[in-house]
């Protein structure tokens, strides 16, 4: 005999599996939820580079794909954020922002342009 | 200084829950999902699990495996350090100490600090001693279900006595190492070890 | 004038105007930035708020005014389990002040310089940044040139829940009335009121090939909402042969907008 706290745990299960499949309902790709894109980042970006490089391409040292900024798939939460190559799905960059640093790791960009006049 | 935001409060602890949160936390009902990537879908029929030594021994155990190992039921507390900590989580999933007996027959020695390692590439390091007697499992069931993807299944590290990016989702393996070396984001600015009590969040907290 | 891509960005003082209702769970908040280098249709700020103790909070919200506007419009969708959204939406007043960064992006961004037909595809709150895009240009060209409207011709489509769901209803009434050149096709998702006979489903394959240009007239095309929305129709718009670099994306994440 189920208890009506189980049973409770059970339909919010449910529901929440609901939520998920409903939201994939778009999708014919089991599309990532929490992917952003490159422009989501360019206030941290911004803080680092002084300027906004969500404009700027960048080559990816896995593939060899130079992108947009802005293109990269970016995976962003409180902690940090991974940027991706939209090709290849190799991480391009990363970077975080402790309360004294930015942190940028930039060797999967095999380089960075960015256009100084627009 | 910034200009106040007039009527801002933010998140704010419950004052029952205060005592159970470390400093700087405050409590969640639900179970955010904090992700470095896309999320992997790896075929149970495919999935493994290793633990290799620093002398390149290795233990090796399929899912079916794996299953058949001795688990445990834990009930605990998790914190991020992103700032919310969920009380009275509980999981299912083997100890480490149990994979460490299972694979001592293999020659697998342990090391003073391990590197746990994930599909999709994320790694975070962790002190053995943080690992063993009783404070660290593979863990593959949730709140009484399997553990779903979003949240790091088939299996997860659990060490919840430490922040919880410790706790790698989607773990494959553990390996044994010398030296401390950092993981993910212990090399990206934030601590190496991570006590939540203590406020390691960054690297150079005390 | 267009604003440089390329200027420092740093935390502004912004004293909130006015906070404009537009439907149930968004709120337009009109701000005041005194020293606001210029943006482009498109663009995102990051709004910050600090509370008494100094705890501080960020999160980024699109710009909903054109550049040629003089005050700084952000629209803010209210989400249920939101630490900012509800605080934007339901307890700022005028005379309030947020600090601002921005603004950013320079790759999600289109002004008439950069021509057209203009394609628009939005989700939910991804109308926003397409709405400053939209405009941008009924005021760049409202100088009575009607040979310039209609070389540059837009088209948006939007997909809401439900008729009193959807952002900016009346104002895209009321420019698609006095400009024939810009189109509106909305998409109700969830429930549709009596006697629509507009479509009542998410945007698929057959929707977008029958709303977007072909790809042989190069349109522009900006599509902004949900993560899932964004990801499928851009795949789409690409594999009914438009070209990947003129598909630009904005994905707002697993809800359509920052909690």
């Amino acid at each position: 005999m189920r208890s009506a706290s189980k049973k409770k745990a059970t339909q919010k299960r449910a529901k929440q599996a609901k939520r998920t499949r409903d939201s994939y309902a778009h999708g014919e790709v089991f599309a990532d939820l929490l992917r952003v894109d490159g422009n989501a980042a360019g206030g941290l970006f911004g803080e680092l580079f002084a300027m906004d490089i969500t404009a700027a391409r960048a080559k990816c040292a896995g593939c060899g794909a130079a992108e947009l900024v802005g293109a990269l798939l970016v995976y962003a939460h409180g902690m940090g954020m991974v940027a991706r190559c939209p090709h290849c799905q190799g991480v391009v960059m990363r970077m975080a922002r402790t309360p004294t640093h930015v942190w940028l790791d930039a060797q999967g960009a095999e380089s960075i342009a960015v256009a100084v006049t627009s | 200084m910034p200009p106040i935001s007039r009527g801002f409060r933010g998140r704010r602890p419950t004052s029952d829950a205060a005592s159970r949160l470390p400093p700087g936390q405050y409590e969640t009902r639900d179970f955010p999902v904090l992700s470095a990537g896309p999320t992997p879908h790896a075929p149970l029929d495919k999935w493994d699990f290793t633990l290799r030594s620093t002398a390149g021994k290795s233990a090796r155990w399929s899912w079916d495996e794996f299953q058949k190992l001795p688990r445990e039921k834990i009930t605990t507390d998790i914190h991020c350090v992103t700032k919310w900590s969920k009380f009275g989580t509980s999981w299912e999933g083997v100890s480490i100490d149990s994979l460490l007996s299972a694979a001592a027959p293999q020659g697998v020695e342990p090391s003073p600090f391990v590197m746990a390692k994930s599909d999709g590439g994320y790694t975070t390091n962790v002190p053995l001693a943080d690992l063993t007697g009783g404070k660290a499992w593979i863990a593959f069931i949730y709140d009484g279900a399997p553990l779903h993807p979003e949240h790091g299944g088939p299996a997860r590290l659990l060490v919840p006595h430490l922040y919880f990016w410790k706790s790698a989702k989607w773990v494959r393996e553990l390996r044994m190492m010398d030296e401390n070396l950092p993981g993910f984001w212990e090399s990206l600015g934030y601590h190496i070890y991570g006590d939540p009590w203590r406020e390691q969040r960054y690297a150079g907290d005390e | 004038m267009t604003a440089p891509t390329q200027t420092r960005i740093t935390w502004r003082v912004a004293t909130v105007l006015e906070v404009i209702p537009e439907t149930s769970r968004t709120r337009t908040v009109l701000l005041d930035v005194p020293d606001w280098p210029g943006h482009r249709a498109g663009q995102h700020v990051d709004v910050r708020l600090t509370a008494e103790d100094g705890y501080q909070t960020e999160r980024s919200y699109s710009i909903a005014s054109p550049p040629q506007d003089k005050q700084l419009a952000l629209t803010v969708e209210r989400l249920e389990e939101g630490e900012v959204s509800p605080y934007l939406t339901e307890e700022l007043r005028p005379g309030d002040q947020l600090e601002i960064r921005g603004p950013i992006g320079g790759y999600f961004v289109w002004d008439i310089a950069v021509g057209g037909p203009l394609l628009l595809v939005g989700g939910g709150s991804g109308i926003v940044p397409l709405m400053a895009m939209i405009r941008h240009r009924d005021l760049a060209l409202s100088k009575g040139d009607a040979v310039a409207r209609h070389q540059i011709p837009a088209r948006l489509l939007y997909s809401s829940r439900r008729w009193d769901d959807i952002i900016y209803r009346e104002a895209l009434a009321q420019l698609t009335a006095r400009d024939n050149t810009l189109e509106v096709i909305h998409t109700l998702t969830r429930e549709q009121p009596d006697g629509w006979k507009g479509f009542s489903r998410r945007i698929d394959r057959m929707m977008l090939a029958e709303v977007a240009w072909p790809a042989t007239e190069k349109p522009r095309i900006f599509v902004c909402g949900p993560t899932p929305l964004v990801e499928s129709a851009a795949a789409t718009l690409v594999e009914l042969g438009h070209q990947p670099a003129l598909v630009k994306t904005e994905r707002f994440g697993p809800t359509g907008g920052t909690a």
